[in-house]
């Protein structure tokens, strides 16, 4: 076989974030503590001229390159230039929280960096063999960042746990690769989908792989019976770091699991579409049922993410273009959701003061008008009370599920989403209609304020003109 | 002469040993490390026999791949048990109960 060097033009963005990560790591080493803004700026830098450069490369043709092992196509346009996005966002509020805690570090970026690099892989992916290494490049990443704070207990705690627990499921979803590999011959998505559509579901093996390859999968996502580090790790972690894993690997996980069992294993829809229902059902079930109990914010949060995880796994199952456009429209505009409720649990906390009470917000209407109403519209949508996003999300997903006959499973999802606006609307009660406890003013910094504004205010904006992200997405997958 | 389903069911033991043991380990931390060590290991195991099976390189490759991220893995897990060691004073399982709710 002759070598050809490749065209490198269709992962230029991964290329230059690596590139910058590996420059920031070096210029971070000769700078003093007061300088560490450089790195934070570099990294910000970095992200916004990676979105530029996707926007400039893209096309929508797909293009497969290293010998069918990395696909660029829209669908992989759009995810990346969300995950770049929100990163930034994440970057954006965990300055101050950082400062204020002798956090601030030029490692926090590196790792985030280094994190973003794994879901961009993981996006563009069209072999096991890709998806595993962009899976493990994140899933290192968040393990360090865990334990970033080093003197923190609970931290440390947290990262052991989501250390252990995280490697296990890609033991798991490593053993299902090893069978698809052995029934079908091939790492590759396009060679397996079709030994699969040939042999279909007789072949043992390969039943073997779909379950163990869900089960990692399911973990990855978050999703019951697979959730137990979801809260443990949203509550131990710096506020900080919690509010960069619930945010942008969601969307990394809903393109994890678009490549495998879309691009990879669809002509078993079948069968994993089974699986999945199970998952969702499970997920919505006990996410919104146990976020009722919470007192910690974070660990209500946790809960809600995994309701939240059930929806998206709603849309993928139900098998239809329509169905993953929905499902890409809400993990898109769950991050987004994400990022703003915990931009305001780090708002109200400060130097050593974390919010992570529900107590703690009472009376945020009389100590801050403007933040409390974004925390209302964030709740609202996270709720999905129209006209924010998070109905309109809600919505498309529960069309498509309806649309493939599954009317049951939709009022599975509504009957569940009704329960949890229960603990959403309590924290709205708490906000304007109590006392507050303390009455310490807000003491972030003026692009904190902007951006939190502008993501409190996306929320209604989006939800007045879904169309804005929706056709992005429907474009994107319709090509895919 | 072995057949291809000796190697499997080998993985398969090695496999389930070590889940067992993450699961039933309820001393020491050292142990569930070792114990995800080996679950990467079976399925290396599965990789080579498949590979051997098709006549197909891929498959050692990806072991490659597996084996470099397995060190990765071990140096981080290692790494969060000092911190953790630092913090705690212990590294016993059934001690890690800070977080519940």
């Amino acid at each position: 076989m002759p070598f050809e060097m490749p065209s490198l033009i269709p992962v230029l963005p991964e290329l230059f974030i690596l590139t910058m990560t590996c420059v920031i790591l070096v210029v971070d080493l000769f700078l003093k503590d007061e300088q560490r803004v450089i790195s934070y700026g570099l990294a910000q830098v970095s992200l916004l001229l990676a979105v530029c450069i996707v926007y400039l490369t893209s096309s929508s043709e797909a293009e497969v390159i290293f010998y069918g092992s990395v696909i660029r196509d829209p669908m992989g346009d759009v995810l990346k230039v969300a995950v770049y996005l929100i990163s930034a966002g994440a970057f954006l509020y965990s300055k101050d929280y950082l400062l204020d805690r002798n956090l601030f570090k030029g490692e926090f970026y590196v790792l985030g960096l280094f994190a973003v690099l794994g879901m961009t892989v993981m996006v563009s992916a069209n072999g096991f063999l890709t998806v595993y290494l962009g899976l493990e490049l994140l899933a290192l990443s968040l393990y360090t960042l865990v334990a970033f704070d080093r003197d923190s207990i609970a931290g440390s705690e947290a990262a052991m746990k989501y250390f252990v627990l995280g490697a296990l499921a890609s033991g798991m979803l490593l053993y299902g690769i090893s069978m698809i590999y052995g029934a079908t011959g091939s790492i590759e998505f396009q060679p397996v989908a079709q030994a699969v559509a040939e042999t279909g579901m007789d072949n043992m093996v390969l039943v073997f792989g779909l379950v163990f390859v869900v089960i990692g999968l399911a973990f990855k996502f978050g999703a019951v019976p697979l959730h137990m580090w979801v809260p443990d790790v949203y509550h131990g972690a710096p506020t900080a770091v919690t509010l960069f894993i619930g945010s942008a690997p969601k969307i990394a996980a809903f393109a994890l699991a678009m490549r495998l069992l879309v691009n990879g294993l669809e002509p078993l829809h079948a069968d994993w579409q089974g699986m999945l229902v199970i998952l969702a059902v499970l997920s919505m079930a006990l996410g919104n049922v146990i976020a009722i109990a919470q007192t910690n914010i974070k660990r209500m949060l946790a809960y809600s993410t995994i309701s939240h995880v059930g929806f998206i796994l709603l849309g993928i199952l139900a098998g239809t273009s329509k169905g993953y456009t929905a499902a890409m429209f809400y993990s898109i505009v769950y991050a987004i959701m994400a990022l703003g409720g915990f931009g305001i649990v780090m708002l109200l906390s400060r130097r050593g003061f974390e919010a992570e009470n529900l107590d703690d917000y009472k009376g945020l209407h009389d100590r801050s008008p403007w933040f409390a109403a974004m925390m209302l519209l964030l709740m609202f949508s996270m709720a999905g009370v129209p006209p924010t996003v998070g109905f309109f999300a809600k919505m498309f997903v529960l069309e498509a599920v309806i649309s493939v006959n599954l009317l049951w499973l939709a009022l599975v999802g509504v009957f569940f989403s009704i329960i949890g606006v229960y603990y959403y609307l309590r924290i709205v009660k708490l906000m304007y209609f109590d006392k507050p406890v303390d009455n310490t003013p807000l003491t972030a910094g003026l692009d904190t304020r902007i951006a939190l504004s502008v993501n409190g205010l996306m929320m209604l904006a989006l939800g007045m003109f879904p169309a804005a992200i929706l056709s992005l997405c429907a474009a994107a997958i319709g090509s895919a | 002469m072995l057949a291809l389903t000796d190697f499997l069911m080998l993985g398969a033991i090695l496999f389930s040993l070590s889940v067992a043991g993450i699961f039933l380990n309820r001393k020491n931390v050292i142990i569930l490390l070792m114990c995800i060590e080996l679950m990467l290991l079976a399925v290396n195991i599965n990789f080579v026999a498949f590979s051997h099976y098709h006549g197909d390189a891929v498959g050692q490759v990806f072991v490659f791949f597996i084996l470099t991220v397995a060190a990765a893995e071990a140096a981080i897990g290692l790494a969060i048990l000092v911190v953790l060691f630092r913090n705690r004073r212990t590294i016993n399982v059934e001690d890690l109960d800070a977080l519940k709710g």
